[in-house]
């Protein structure tokens, strides 16, 4: 595939027999031989070892980069401690979301920044003009570093065999670890539901690493096609379907990730882009939100679903899949706020047919974080 | 047997056609989570869509291979999708089709060809 960069798994992934396919400029596996249904089963049940080097890991560093980032972001980064994972988002001026991202405070004077792929060469363009006063480096991941995600209730059993410390990590915890795979930077987080690990490494390290965890029972290898459902059940949202520069925070539904402190009447409130907005919607409602949706029967309600109450079109869907640990179709989308209400029967619009379909709280089953 | 371009198996059996998908189909489609069956006693028209299949990937669709009526589906689909990736030539024939004469089916491949065609 020309014109297409790979990650320093590539050889492995091929070797290993995946479907390669574009996925934001990579070459990424969509699947392995056992296919993305048992995938996503055997990451519910053991551990998953996903590929995520296609994603943009930044370094800022400067006086006090928290700050700095808090102009950008509705998160208090100040108050984040050394070696804490936040998750967060860009915002734009007109309230939309440039990105979603992890932020992690190093220390006082670093943060990592974790960035969608798609998204990594305007964020770092932006980050440079926001926060002028700090050194913003993007790691070029195709070369240099390679990220891996371990995702399941076996991960830490599995990750512990070559990183021992990793059993004392709390959830959203940050550490650098120095092993026989050089450093290894780790974060007890994913985007699975489950419980795991992200681990940013050296890219001349990632395969002999993978191959270490791949020796395990416990591990396999998973693509994206089983990472999207997981991410699904779980109730996340994927960065260009779930959300994006025409949807604000509140509409997303991700107050819960907008602390205090910048809210109205906290210390720091507003000063973000399009902070006006976002807090006269955190404080009044939003005119749309994103809920999950229950489709009755079998027939999955994919993104760009048209949804209904009555003769009125209230939403769309923007996620939908099959779950399978969930054994059912579900989806994602937005609803007029006063049709969200969970438990609002609507319907939505497939092949021309109007079908059953029931407003859910997310996530669809429950999360299995470390706490 | 014959097969199609859209990697359906045709099985004659009189003026009765069965028709299925193939082993390399089942496997591009990934796990099918959902099949949606035409009505009996329907009148199709070659090249109407008949069935649609959801995999965990994508919708796709089934066309009706020829001219006819729809005599039979296959309902244990309909509770047991997953079949399709587990027996696609056998128990996962999706539906038949009655037909005024085969005339329709020369054109189609026999075996050697559609292995040739999917290489």
């Amino acid at each position: 595939m020309p014109d297409l960069k790979r990650t320093p798994l590539y050889n492995l992934h091929v070797a290993a027999g995946a479907k390669m396919v574009p996925f934001a400029g990579y070459e990424m596996p969509v699947q392995y031989g056992l296919g993305v249904m048992k995938e996503h089963l055997w990451t519910r049940q053991h551990a998953g070892l996903f590929d995520v080097s296609h994603m943009g890991q930044i370094w800022v560093e400067g006086p006090d980069p928290g700050a700095a980032l808090e102009r950008l972001v509705p998160q208090s980064v100040i108050d984040l401690k050394d070696g804490r994972q936040r998750y967060g988002f860009l915002t734009n001026d007109a309230a939309g979301i440039i990105d979603d991202l992890m932020i992690i405070r190093v220390d006082y004077s670093r943060l990592h920044l974790v960035v969608n792929a798609a998204k990594k060469d305007e964020v770092l363009a932006h980050l440079r003009e926001g926060m002028p006063e700090c050194h913003v480096e993007s790691f070029n991941a195709s070369v240099h570093y390679a990220l891996l995600a371990l995702q399941g209730p076996q991960a830490e059993h599995a990750l512990a065999q070559v990183i021992p410390g990793v059993r004392d990590m709390g959830f959203m915890e940050y550490r650098i670890f120095e092993t026989d795979f050089g450093r290894v930077d780790t974060t007890r987080s994913g985007y699975t539901g489950e419980d795991g690990f992200e681990l940013s490494l050296g890219a001349d390290q990632a395969e002999v690493f993978a191959k270490a965890l791949l020796a395990m029972d416990e591990v396999e290898l998973i693509g994206l096609g089983a990472r999207d459902s997981l991410r699904l059940e779980a109730g996340l949202c994927l960065y260009g379907n779930d959300i994006d520069t025409t949807t604000t925070p509140v509409e997303a539904a991700l107050e819960w990730a907008m602390q205090k402190i910048r809210r109205t009447g906290g210390e720091r409130a507003g000063g973000f882009p399009g902070s006006e907005r976002i807090l006269n919607q955190l404080d009044n409602g939003a005119p749309r939100r994103r809920v999950g949706l229950l489709p009755e029967g079998r027939a999955p309600m994919r993104a760009g679903t048209e949804l209904f109450a009555g003769d009125g079109h209230v939403g769309t869907v923007t996620s939908g899949a099959y779950g399978p640990s969930l054994e059912a179709p579900m989806s994602m989308g937005y609803v007029a706020t006063e049709h969200a209400q969970t438990g609002t029967p609507l319907e939505g619009e497939v092949r021309g047919k109007r079908m059953p379909v029931t407003v859910v709280d997310l996530p669809f089953r429950p999360s299995n974080y470390k706490r | 047997m014959k097969y199609t371009e859209n990697h359906e198996w045709l099985r004659v059996e009189g003026d009765v056609i069965v028709v299925g998908i193939t082993e390399h189909a089942a496997e591009q489609l990934g796990d099918v989570v959902f099949v949606e069956l035409p009505e009996t006693e329907t009148q199709v028209t070659k090249g109407d869509d008949a069935v649609v299949i959801e995999s965990v990937k994508a919708a796709s669709d089934i066309v009706a291979p020829v001219d006819g009526e729809i005599v039979a589906v296959n309902d244990d689909l309909a509770d047991n999708p997953g079949l399709v990736n587990e027996d696609p030539l056998g128990a996962a024939w999706f539906f038949k089709i009655k037909v005024e004469d085969t005339a329709q089916l020369e054109a189609y491949m026999d075996e050697d060809a559609y292995n040739e065609m999917i290489g």
